[in-house]
């Protein structure tokens, strides 16, 4: 009696209180976004008794639970709007700020001017204004802010989706994956220092086309850059030679097996865990140069360039026109870095889900300025992050508390717990954030609990007792109970025997 | 795969201003082949990478060009002011050998100092012995507080900036560390070249590895680009020492070439070095008595390199001559002769004295060879808490008289926390040994702290014992910067005598060992015991007892039989 709590005290396993029916909630849990829309008539679009009449909000549910608040309001001047709600100027049919055949401008801020159908001319009711301005107000939001699309893409690696056509699967699956920060490496590869001494003035490229674009991108993740440059570096693969071209070609099947040999080289990031983008610039030596990627249609690829889905880009750089007869090897060259950078740039605006969306028929777009990023492409980077976010998130957490509950021998600390509830924690206020359409913060508390939930499920000390064999339990009770099972088991045989006996008797009695 | 588009409406303006100088990047690569007088030839890589940078204002620098990037990435993140790491495989036998130019303990060392703005010393040193564990394919992942000391006097920065507060200094050693290929592949992946070209193609692991030494080590410092000291730079030094054996190749010829110790000849320099020379050492051959060096050369070059002036044949890569017709250099070595070598001034030898396996005493002896100076020296010993030094036994003699230490530095260990740490500075008489022992207790260990092997012995690293050794030749005060790489690593101020540092060797110590299966065994007996007594428990609780009409007796039955056969009615 003495022995049995006290074994049960001391073999337990230490197992904090986790907050599970919370969890639960968040595995079934919908969720809905919504984004600001200040539509501001301009003057000559209604007349001031219509004016009186629009109302001021007006909510519009859309399907999958994507929510679109529409707030109609009288001519308004408001040039920074915040971040994650847009602004939709609607100009009078005659108004000269659109060239004729365009119907939507986009600027590179979170505005766009939309021209007001032929057909709404003065006199129309209010009701008719708005019924003609909601779907192609819509339409502008699903370029400017999010679409169903986005937000599939974004879940695409949590829920099982019908399979929609190849070319968005490949889009979803070239972005890198959500994380607070990432590693941005150059490599210069120079494969035959012996002829060419290059040089690249990286410093300079970075301030002047790089920075800009991520300083635009810090409230997205963390972003940290270094160069270098590898020599005796090869590709993997030998190019053909193309007689007809006098040029040496790369195939786009061959593509794929340039990156492995080169890896090698890259090094690890020593200095943290978060993913590297690798964007390699390769000269090709002198004996097999110029060097040509071709494309499916075996058509030069003007750019001389392809990326690798969640890796990184590379891009050949000839330099066989420096090498003249009388040159005396090795030959300095420096890298026209703005073709260079042009390339890169590109690249990483698609590794990164900066998605260029195609403009519907009569759409115009702003140039995106200096940064290489408008707001309104920043916000849709930010929406679908947040949404990866959360998703991912609520994976670990969920596959966490499925796994503690299957494994019963898995020690869970306090801090653990911790991790867990700050993590669900942020979920809830990330969630409740989306919903009401503060991105930035939403962005920020899904940051958080994407960081919490890692943190827990990779903690070591989960690990200590997950693989505490039976058999070493065994080992320790057998010799204690195997040799006290032996005058149990005599006695009870004793005991059997004698009823046995007892009712032969009883039996022979009444006979 | 994809094809990509420029965006060319991104890029619209050129960079204006082209940089009309580049940080200035440096290497060098150069390999010292000795002819020692045990008949082992001793070769000496060194690849010395420069890197121009102002990295005490705390810049984050992240574009590298010959440094390498891994490096670079650890030197900024961890604050690292210097790092020296070293992997050995074998024991430089000083004795037959004289001094190594780079000295290294057998196993792996390193020791790093941090700079002052490191709030956390002992947290970045765990981070970084765990990064560099990575980088070097080493198990430097088990350098842990218990074999981490803080020398205060033995390791000085060997770069510039004058720190003298030893609490960003740690030190620690894995004598148990085997070096081998996966070791050597990152390492060489280091160079700019890599081993595609240049010193570095002769670094075949296969031959490297099948010789008497080999040590392979890495140096950062802060050095002075100039003699003013304007511009500073990182210094990376690549060092890789080998001792080949040429009695094990047999044949009975003691002949020496390239070919035959790497298995390859040299064909050109690494196009990408602004220096790359092979030196032999043909100091003691003037008239070419002893060997003979095939293709001769002109060039000769003088250097003082530990005390002593040796002259050098130097075969300049860089220039296209050295290579001759058949475009390819193989040095070859003949001998014909040999004689004594000069002794080494200073050497220093260790041992486990004692029996049984309760307490022991460690020996470590100094020789002082120097015939008629005495000069002091820095001994450092870090042993491992499970020998729990007596420092009242510690006597310290020469000559058979007491030689009191004029500095000493302990610090107690505290069990598996910290290790010993003892530092001494001893004046060494002219020729003469000098004995310091001290008697330690064995610790027994808890079963899982046992390594795996655990009658192997556990090992203690070596001591290390630094000095200022009186020179035989006065220094060189003309000394110019184009001196060679070997001869230009330790910082030398005074004229008269030039710094050597030399390890002994590592202590094997057998710990009391306990039999493993133990606890099971007891676990066994303990259960079969309390089984036992509960069963006769039980028996006795539920057995019931009733009074058994005894037998009658052997006797009674006998009598009964023979009444019966009488007759008469039994008893």
């Amino acid at each position: 009696m003495v022995g049995v709590p006290l074994w049960w005290r001391t073999t337990e396993t230490y197992r904090a209180w986790l907050p599970v029916s919370q969890i639960n909630e968040l595995a079934n849990m919908q969720l809905q976004l919504s984004a600001d829309v200040e539509v501001v008539f301009a003057r000559g679009t209604v007349t001031p008794e219509q004016q009186k009449k629009v109302p001021l909000t007006q909510t519009q549910d859309e399907e999958h639970t994507v929510d679109g608040d529409l707030i109609f309001k009288a001519w308004d001047h408001r040039f920074e709007s915040p971040c994650g709600s847009l602004v939709v100027y609607v100009i009078p049919e005659s108004s000269s700020l659109l060239p004729e055949d365009m119907d939507v401008y986009i600027g590179q801020r979170r505005t766009a001017l939309l021209r007001i159908g032929a057909q709404m001319r003065v006199g129309r009711t209010v009701e008719q204004l708005l019924a003609h301005l909601e779907p192609r107000i819509k339409q502008v939001l699903q370029v400017m802010s999010f679409s169903h699309t986005d937000i599939t893409a974004a879940l695409s690696d949590r829920v099982r989706l019908s399979p929609g056509n190849k070319e968005s699967i490949a889009d979803s699956m070239r972005a890198f994956k959500s994380s607070p920060g990432y590693e941005i490496t150059f490599s210069l590869l120079n494969p035959d220092p012996k002829s060419h001494r290059l040089h690249w003035d990286i410093e300079g490229a970075v301030q002047t086309y790089i920075q800009p674009l991520l300083t635009k991108l810090a409230p997205v993740a963390n972003f940290s850059l270094d160069s270098q440059t590898l020599y005796y570096a090869m590709l993997g693969v030998n190019p053909r030679f193309d007689s007809s071209s006098s040029a040496y070609t790369l195939n786009s099947d061959s593509l794929a097996h340039v990156i492995n040999p080169v890896e090698a080289r890259l090094g690890s990031n020593a200095a943290s865990s978060n993913p590297v983008l690798n964007f390699l610039l390769y000269v090709p030596d002198a004996h097999h140069s110029p060097l040509y990627i071709h494309d499916n249609k075996k058509q030069e690829v003007p750019s001389n360039a392809f990326h690798s889905p969640r890796w990184g880009g590379i891009m050949v750089y000839n330099v066989n026109g420096f090498y003249r007869p009388e040159a005396v090897l090795p030959v300095d060259i420096n890298i026209n870095m703005a073709k260079v950078m042009g390339v890169f740039l590109a690249q990483l605006r698609l590794l990164l889900g900066v998605q260029s969306s195609t403009a519907p028929p009569g759409f115009l777009m702003a140039p995106c300025g200096s940064t290489g990023l408008a707001d309104w492409e920043l916000d849709r980077l930010m929406w679908s992050r947040s949404v990866e976010n959360v998703a991912t998130a609520t994976t670990t957490i969920t596959s966490l508390a499925q796994l503690l509950d299957q494994i019963g021998n898995i020690v869970i600390n306090d801090n653990i717990a911790e991790q867990v509830s700050s993590a669900v924690t942020s979920l809830q206020l990330a969630v409740a954030e989306l919903e009401a359409g503060n991105l930035g913060f939403a962005l920020q508390y899904s940051k958080e609990a994407i960081m919490a939930s890692e943190r827990a499920f990779f903690d070591p000390s989960l690990l200590h007792l997950l693989y505490f064999p039976d058999d070493q339990k065994f080992a320790i009770y057998i010799p204690l109970f195997l040799p006290m099972c032996v005058p149990i088991l005599l006695s009870l045989l004793k005991i059997v025997s004698e009823a046995r006996q007892k009712r032969r008797e009883k039996q022979a009695k009444k006979d | 795969m994809a094809i990509t588009m420029p965006l060319s409406s991104i890029i619209h303006k050129q960079p204006q201003k082209q940089r009309d100088k580049w940080p200035s990047n440096d290497f060098q690569e150069e390999l010292v082949i000795r002819p020692l007088h045990s008949g082992d030839i001793y070769a000496s890589f060194q690849f010395r990478t420069l890197w121009e940078t102002d990295f005490m204002r705390g810049n984050k620098v992240s574009h590298y060009r010959l440094f390498p990037k891994s490096l670079g990435q650890v030197i900024s993140k961890f604050s690292v002011r210097e790092l020296h790491i070293s992997f050995t495989q074998g024991y430089w036998r000083t004795m037959q050998w004289g001094q190594p130019f780079l000295p290294s303990p057998p196993g792996a060392e390193l020791w790093v100092w941090f700079q002052d703005s490191v709030t956390d010393v002992d947290g970045t040193w765990k981070e970084l012995t765990n990064v560099l564990s990575g980088i070097f394919c080493a198990s430097l992942n088990f350098i842990d507080s218990t074999n981490t000391v803080q020398p205060s006097a033995s390791f000085k920065p060997l770069g510039i900036g004058n720190v003298t507060d030893h609490s960003f200094l740690r030190y620690a050693t894995l004598p148990r560390e085997i070096v081998c290929t996966e070791n050597l592949t990152p390492w060489k992946k280091l160079l700019p070249c890599g081993s595609k070209a240049g010193l570095a193609v002769l670094l075949k692991s296969e031959k490297l590895f099948h010789s008497s030494f080999h040590s392979q080590a890495v140096h950062i410092r802060p050095v002075c680009q100039d003699w003013q000291c304007k511009t500073t730079s990182w210094e990376l030094r690549q060092t890789l020492n080998v001792v080949f054996d040429l009695h094990t190749p047999g044949q009975g010829k003691r002949e020496w070439s390239l070919f035959k110790m790497f298995s390859r000849t040299l064909t050109e320099a690494c196009p990408l070095a602004s220096s790359s020379k092979i030196y032999i050492d043909i100091t003691d051959n003037p008239q070419g008595e002893q060997f003979e060096v095939s293709p001769a050369t002109p060039l000769l070059s003088q250097a003082m390199v530990l005390g002593d002036r040796r002259t050098f044949s130097v075969y300049d890569l860089t220039q296209q001559i050295t290579f001759g017709t058949v475009r390819s250099l193989n040095l070859l070595i003949r001998w014909k002769s040999s004689e004594d070598m000069l002794r080494p001034l200073l050497h220093g030898e260790r041992y486990v004295a004692g029996y049984g396996l309760q307490t022991g005493e460690i020996h470590t002896l100094m020789y002082n060879n120097h015939p008629y100076r005495s000069f002091p020296v820095l001994l450092l010993d870090s042993v491992p808490w499970y020998l729990r030094l007596y420092i009242h036994t510690l006597t310290v003699a020469s000559k058979g008289k007491d030689n009191k230490p004029s500095y000493i530095h302990y610090q107690p260990s505290k069990d598996r926390v910290r290790p010993h740490l003892l530092e001494m500075l001893v004046q060494l008489p002219p020729n003469s040994v000098t004995e310091v022992t001290v008697q330690f207790e064995r610790a027994l260990l808890k079963w899982t702290e046992y390594t795996p092997d655990p009658n192997h012995g556990f090992y203690v690293g070596s001591s290390v014992i630094s000095s200022l050794v009186p020179s035989i030749v006065a220094m060189d005060t003309n000394s110019t910067r184009e001196q060679p790489l070997f001869s230009s690593f330790f910082p030398c101020k005074e004229e008269s005598s030039y710094f050597v540092r030399v390890y002994t060797e590592p202590l094997l110590v057998n710990l009391p060992t306990p039999d493993f299966s133990m606890p099971y065994n007891v676990i066994c007996l303990t259960c079969t015991v309390v089984a036992v007594g509960y069963g006769s428990l039980y028996n006795l609780l539920t057995r019931s007892f009733q009074i058994d009409e005894p037998s009658p007796g052997l006797a009674k039955r006998i009598a009964n039989i023979i009444r019966k056969m009488r007759g008469v009615p039994p008893l």
